[in-house]
């Protein structure tokens, strides 16, 4: 029955519309006129629509930035995530202020040379001074954030480190992560797929060495203060390590060892009483109270970055960061290879 | 060359009459214009695919615990009870990238596009090759036949991203997607490569060949220029691609390594050794980067002619546009490691990509600064391709100032693979392309149909969508920025996402109100093409060669003699003459200066 009246609403639907349609085209049929022929009144509608909508867009991105920008990255918790947030900050100002002059003049010369019946354009084809000029401002300006963001990047590779860092493996497989720390001789054991069995779940050599203080746990730790360099290895499909807090990420791959390297500067207590990640845990938990959903307390995250199957959204591993004093502390609570073995 | 293959074509069509049946006609046709046309029902077809989809899987993202019965009634299986399996939801934005960039925004718009107006617009009885041409729309037809079969398969469509990135897309193992659905793809891609390397080659040879008397290349529209790289584009970065998918099939299907090493996956451990993924990534993001302007470079081309036949100017510095297209293309191939920053690449290639990717900051910049001054004392006829057009260079401009920040290797390491990307290319290519597709079709319906489009339902079509498209891309900017990261099936697992929800419920209205906004496109196209007016010889006034041509379509284009060019197509609003355009095909008054 409800079928039955759906599509006897559809037909009379349609009827309606076709019978509008065929008002619409007697009508333009009597006013003798060529419809798509654009006229004054269209083009000094649509110029001011344009004008209309350069405002919009701009007042929509002031908006915008005054609204979210409170959901942002709280400020880098690693000594380059700093160095990072700076060529940022110029590179993201620059473009703003870009954005802030084309924008507007692309809309305002919409409304501005609207046509009217009978004017004529300027005929004006090129302007070598001119070209000239807006070749050659952005090559500069391109120049100096090229060689800024080279210098940077270099910076991030090659860290001026006063000490050895610790050196520790980030392991991933579908869908969790596993660490393995180098343990007192700071090196990693060997280690393979086809050596996986048992407890030994990320295929550690137990005949290397090397690999016998090294320890296998499902949280990371990290001390702050020390340079840590992370070594990614993963089992079966890329995946990606990312740690936004730090502004670090790198990809896990299969077959080969990557490499990144940070020195985290605030403690998981420390960024807790940060006055903006203090307001941002207010806010959420106002919503997770809302929704029924348990209290949630700010913590740093390690997030795959890969599509890598269909638990990608939710890989997860907890990341501490803590005085070294803790760290040291919770490590030696934790088994090596030899002794779990 | 040029002139005596024209004449051939000229007897040819003198002395035989072709009997034209259905078939000849509509589907297995070696008109250039008809092939156009089937490009683009085509094209449409599948946009309207990938758009549905998207609206799928933007629906899931906004209220991710939420069950929509509808749901389960497309999706089948997939979506028990009406909540979306993680599986299809990858496997929706899987195919949603692939349908849009390559079946709508390379076939669809370049296919289109080329096809019509290469012969057109220099003045040519038809492509260099009818029959290629018809070889390259059906390759194009069975690969989007075979794309379209792999969503009905039993595992489901590819699933692994539209990069298909081994060895998630190698091993049916690692996820469903990765079975036949990833084997029907990789098919599917060959097909289309096959097809797009046809039509392009036959692209270079037409405009090389067949342009009409006085066309030299300092006289041919930009469309074309956009055309002709665009095409070289292809040949030179499309097998690239080929060879990528063909060793991942080799990998998938014959136990080789080209990508595979020491793999333990569900359980099982694999016997490959030596491969390595980053090749993959590699041979991808070669024809990858290169593909964006594949895609842009034929939308900016319609732009430039958009906008000077609607400004009654000339283009703005010509050779300028013309050297930007070139460096453009050049540089497109320099820079695909760009994509891969954090793949674990040497950094020292972090460096180099970096110098090379903000070097193409530089011609884009020129494009925009030379489209805004093509509109400084103009006479704007606002049609609704002139509307497209200026929204394009908007997103143009939006889209590209980000790039700056993504090419810049130190500052991609936090924001790689978060919204701010899926914000970056959605707005420089997927809004600016499809502007300029939306354009295209505006500006040269009444080529392909005979008929003009209705103005009003443009303007309707251009606003809604106009706000609508920054309004779903410019928020993920946001979403970025506070790290979350893309191709997530939810984001409730990590608390610290929660307040990104209400943002996620606004870019999905967004989304839905923009998508049905296209309803308004889709009703004014079919219905213009049976009911609206009949268009007249050159309804803009413009200048090119396309429109010197009967309004019927025949066989040749021309009746008679193609006309033979005397001066550049830019000549709107030039002192000394009468009317506020000259076209090509008029000879030059004496003492005229220019060219």
């Amino acid at each position: 029955m409800t079928g039955l009246l759906i599509a006897i609403v559809l037909f009379l639907l349609v009827l309606a519309i076709a019978q509008i349609i065929r008002i619409y085209e007697l009508a333009t049929k009597a006013s003798k006129r060529d419809e798509y022929v654009v006229t004054n009144k269209d083009n000094n509608y649509q110029g001011r629509l344009m004008l209309l909508f350069g405002f919009g867009l701009l007042a929509s991105f002031i908006w915008m930035v005054n609204t979210w920008s409170p959901l942002f990255l709280p400020k880098p918790s690693s000594l380059h995530g700093v160095e990072i947030d700076m060529l940022w900050d110029v590179s993201m100002g620059l473009i703003v202020v870009t954005f802030f002059i084309v924008q507007p003049i692309l809309f305002f010369f919409a409304y501005k040379y609207r046509g009217k019946e009978g004017q004529k354009a300027t005929y004006y084809e090129h302007n070598n001074k001119l070209e000239f000029i807006w070749t050659i401002v952005p090559a500069i300006v391109l120049a100096v954030l090229i060689v800024y963001g080279m210098t940077t990047w270099s910076n991030v590779w090659n860290p001026d480190n006063d000490e050895e860092p610790i050196v520790i493996e980030l392991y991933a497989q579908q869908f969790k992560w596993i660490a393995r720390y180098s343990g007192d001789d700071n090196t990693l054991g060997n280690a393979n797929v086809r050596l996986i069995q048992g407890v030994n779940t990320v295929g550690v050599d137990t005949m290397d060495v090397a690999s016998q203080d090294d320890i296998v746990v499902s949280e990371l730790h990290l001390p702050v203060g020390k340079p840590i360099k992370f070594l990614f290895r993963s089992q079966d499909v890329i995946h990606s390590a990312y740690m936004p807090h730090f502004r670090a990420q790198m990809n896990c791959v299969p077959g080969a060892q990557t490499s990144f390297q940070f020195t985290p500067t605030i403690t998981t207590e420390e960024i807790r009483t940060d006055p903006d990640v203090i307001q941002k845990v207010e806010r959420i938990n106002k919503i997770r109270l809302e929704a029924g959903k348990e209290f949630y307390e700010y913590d740093y995250l390690l997030l795959c970055n890969k599509v890598c199957g269909y638990a990608h959204y939710n890989m997860q591993m907890p990341l501490i960061v803590e005085t070294q004093a803790e760290y040291a502390q919770w490590l030696s609570q934790q088994k090596t290879v030899k002794e779990s073995i | 060359m040029a002139k005596k293959i024209n004449e051939e074509v000229v007897s040819h069509d003198d002395h035989e009459h072709h009997v034209e049946n259905f078939w000849t006609k509509y589907v297995f046709s070696m008109d250039h214009k008809m092939i156009g046309k089937q490009f683009l029902i085509t094209g449409m077809l599948m946009g309207l695919l990938g758009v549905f989809m998207s609206m799928l899987f933007r629906l899931q993202l906004a209220w991710p615990n939420e069950k929509f019965v509808i749901l389960e009634s497309i999706l089948g299986k997939w979506a028990p009870e009406g909540q979306m399996d993680p599986n299809i939801y990858l496997a929706l934005v899987t195919i949603h990238g692939t349908i849009m960039v390559f079946f709508v925004l390379t076939a669809g718009l370049s296919g289109t596009f080329s096809n019509l107006l290469i012969p057109l617009q220099i003045g040519a009885r038809d492509m260099a090759s009818g029959f290629l041409n018809m070889l390259s729309y059906w390759f194009f037809a069975a690969s989007s036949v075979v794309m379209v079969v792999s969503l009905f398969v039993e595992t489901g469509p590819a699933s692994g991203g539209w990069t298909v990135y081994p060895p998630l897309s190698a091993l049916p193992q690692a996820m469903p997607g990765s079975g036949a659905g990833m084997t029907l793809w990789l098919v599917s891609m060959t097909l289309f490569i096959a097809g797009s390397l046809l039509g392009s080659l036959n692209y270079i040879v037409t405009i090389i060949n067949l342009r009409t008397k006085g066309m030299s290349m300092d006289r041919l529209p930009l469309t074309i220029w956009a055309f002709f790289v665009t095409a070289i584009l292809g040949v030179l970065s499309f097998p690239v691609l080929l060879s990528a998918a063909l060793l991942l099939m080799f990998d998938r299907l014959l136990g080789t390594s080209f990508y595979l090493s020491d793999i333990m996956v569900a359980g099982e451990l694999l016997h490959n050794e030596g491969g390595s993924p980053v090749l993959y990534e590699h041979l991808f993001w070669f024809l990858g980067h290169p593909e964006v302007y594949i895609i842009l470079l034929p939308a900016l081309g319609i732009t430039s002619e958009v906008i000077a036949t609607n400004s009654r100017k000339p283009i703005f510095g010509y050779r300028a546009m013309i050297g930007s297209i070139l460096a453009i293309a050049f540089l497109s191939f320099i820079v695909w490691g760009h994509h891969m920053f954090i793949t674990g690449m040497n950094p020292f290639l972090g460096s180099v990509f970096t110098f090379t990717t903000l070097l193409i900051a530089i011609p884009s910049a020129v494009k925009a600064f030379n489209y805004i001054t093509t509109l400084w004392k103009g006479n704007i006829q606002f049609t609704p391709a002139m509307l497209f057009s200026i929204g394009l260079v908007s997103t143009f401009v939006a889209g590209g100032l980000t790039g700056i920040i993504l090419g810049d290797s130190a500052l991609d390491i936090n924001v790689h693979d978060t919204y701010f990307v899926v914000a970056h290319f959605h707005i420089v290519m997927g809004l600016s392309a499809i502007f300029g597709m939306f354009a295209g079709v505006y500006h040269w319906f009444p080529k392909m149909y005979r008929r003009m489009m209705n103005k009003t339902m443009g303007y309707c079509h251009f606003w809604l969508t106009f706000i609508s498209a920054y309004g779903v891309f410019f928020p993920m900017h946001f979403t970025g920025l506070a790290g979350l990261p893309r191709r997530y099936y939810s984001n409730a697992e990590f608390p610290m996402f929660d307040e990104l929800q209400d943002i996620n419920v606004i870019i999905t209205m967004f989304a839905i109100f923009g998508g049905i906004a296209q309803l308004i496109f889709l009703f004014n196209f079919f219905y213009s093409m049976w009911r609206g007016p009949v268009a007249p010889k050159n309804p803009w006034r413009s200048n090119t060669l396309e429109w010197t041509t009967e309004v019927e379509h025949i066989h040749g284009n021309w009746k008679g003699e193609i006309p033979t060019v005397h001066r550049w197509p830019y000549d709107y609003s030039k002192p000394g003459h009468d009317d506020d355009f000259v076209p090509q095909s008029i000879p030059r008054l004496k003492n005229e200066p220019g060219h």
